[in-house]
């Protein structure tokens, strides 16, 4: 048989396969997160286990948490994972999200190139790391695109009392895995979850320059879509992951999961 | 330069290995696009045959439309749709966003005005005498219609793979609507945008060299097709 003979017919096997699995949708829930949940493989990670004890397939959606807040909103999605503690309350209070629990937690990091141009290694508090990136005019890669760590970002320039205009300022627009590359390639500065990090990092010319300001807490929430605002939306089934991921066992699951032999979230349910 | 070989051998294996995930997401994208070319192909044709050999009051107006929406970007069409079928919207209540259907509408509604446009200047380049010909012989509308669908079966298989070629290739709409999730509505474009943004290039690259090894089998039987039958013709 040729090669292209086989091509053909493994192509056609894989048809047939996602076929099947197209309409054997039976019980879903869709759950919107943030690539930094996702890019870094813990979702996959939970999802294997919860899979062993539940029937209830999990579709995860992986966009910015201001996409996903905005998703939940129109109430294309069941429930969603987010790390926008200000962009959630408020939109708790607006109706759009009920039964909010705190999930885990990480924390985000300043990273740079090896060189360290800006000297960020030498200080202690994020705001003036990120005053001596700007006041050096070093690039800086900003995610610009709404998401957590957008919005996380975009506080701390506000506390610093400066708009973030000088000109090695360059939103990528992208998400945290394309961020942390651009800054690789072009020498810059950017401040990532320490996850994305950890799951990156092998494969970048950049260094942690600066971590452990209790400024750059980054607490991960589980919210369910209001049922009352979208009666279509699957509460019971998404109310059962969310159960599971706050309990013991999900609880877990979080603090076994290890990229390159290093724990990248913290549970943190109460 | 090495780091590149070893990452191009790496999507090899991993192409040879028969990694059912790498497969599954090479199958999501020929379903659906497959699926979009079917069923947009018929319609197409029509519209093409009836603006090639009918003349009506706009006809130039409907013609330049078409031609413009080959121009709309593909994430131009993926917002459209998204806001279309988003719960927000007025198709809300079909369900569809997130699902494969709706990769399908996002396809068709790209590939119809190429396979349109395509097919209307082969029909135009026909012998207009093919026509008068099997009418002459007594052929009904549609029997005519087959007998110059044959005429410029060449012409219209070009249509159909630069068809294919545009929507297989598309991760604009496909990541609007489609919401790339794994073994439902991941395809070879989406899932190649997320793995580059995981830094994990040999998958993306695995991805890329099947829809490179498609477009190059489709293209060269297409050509190999065309120029045996200018041989069977000419060497009668």
């Amino acid at each position: 048989m040729s090669p292209l003979y086989l091509l053909l017919q493994r192509v056609a096997m894989a048809s047939l396969l996602s076929l099947i699995s197209c309409a054997a949708l039976a019980d879903s829930i869709r759950l919107a997160t943030t690539t930094s949940t996702y890019n870094s493989g813990l979702l996959d990670y939970l999802l294997g286990y919860y899979g062993q004890t539940h029937d209830t397939e999990v579709q995860v959606i992986s966009v910015g948490t201001g996409k996903a807040l905005k998703m939940a909103e129109n109430g294309d999605v069941d429930l969603l994972m987010t790390h926008a503690p200000v962009a959630e309350a408020k939109f708790i209070a607006r109706g759009f999200g009920v039964e909010a629990q705190g999930v885990m937690y990480n924390d985000f990091v300043l990273v740079g190139p090896k060189l360290d141009p800006a000297n960020v290694s030498g200080v202690h508090t994020v705001t003036e790391g990120l005053q001596r990136i700007a006041q050096s005019n070093s690039k800086f890669i900003s995610r610009g695109d709404d998401s957590g760590t957008h919005k996380k970002e975009l506080q701390l320039w506000q506390h610093l009392g400066a708009a973030p205009d000088f000109s090695g300022y360059l939103e990528s627009g992208r998400g945290m895995g394309h961020s942390l590359q651009m800054a690789s390639e072009l020498s810059a500065y950017t401040m990532t979850d320490r996850g994305t990090w950890l799951a990156l990092k092998g494969k970048l010319d950049l260094k942690l320059v600066l971590q452990s300001d209790p400024r750059l807490l980054n607490p991960y929430q589980i919210m369910l879509v209001n049922p009352q605002r979208h009666p279509h939306v699957k509460v019971d089934a998404a109310r059962e992951f969310a159960q599971w991921l706050v309990s013991a066992q999900g609880q877990a699951a979080i603090g076994s999961f290890r990229v390159n032999g290093e724990a990248l979230f913290v549970p943190s349910a109460e | 330069m090495y780091e590149l070989w070893l990452t191009f051998s790496a999507a090899i294996a991993q192409l040879a290995s028969g990694d059912p995930l790498l497969w599954g997401i090479v199958g999501v994208s020929f379903s659906v696009s497959a699926s979009a070319l079917l069923i947009a192909l018929l319609p197409a044709l029509s519209v093409g045959f009836f603006l090639a050999y009918f003349r009506f009051p706009g006809r130039w107006a409907v013609i330049s439309l078409l031609n413009s929406l080959l121009a709309v970007p593909t994430v131009v069409v993926g917002l459209v749709l998204y806001m279309l079928l988003s719960r927000a919207g007025p198709l809300g209540d079909l369900n569809l966003l997130f699902t494969r259907p709706a990769m399908i509408i996002g396809q068709i509604l790209l590939c119809f005005p190429l396979l349109v446009a395509m097919s209307l200047s082969a029909f135009q380049a026909a012998d207009y005498r093919v026509l008068e010909t099997a009418k002459t012989l007594g052929a009904s509308p549609l029997q005519a219609f087959v007998t110059l669908l044959f005429e410029v079966r060449f012409a219209l298989l070009a249509a159909v793979v630069t068809a294919f070629g545009r929507i297989i290739a598309e991760v604009g709409s496909a990541m609007m609507v489609g919401g790339n999730i794994l073994h439902h509505t991941r395809n070879i474009t989406t899932a190649i945008a997320l793995e580059t943004g995981k830094g994990e290039f040999v998958q993306g690259v695995a991805l890329g060299i099947v829809l490179l090894t498609m477009a190059l089998v489709l293209n060269v039987s297409l050509g190999w097709m065309q120029s045996h039958s200018r041989v069977l013709r000419h060497g009668a």
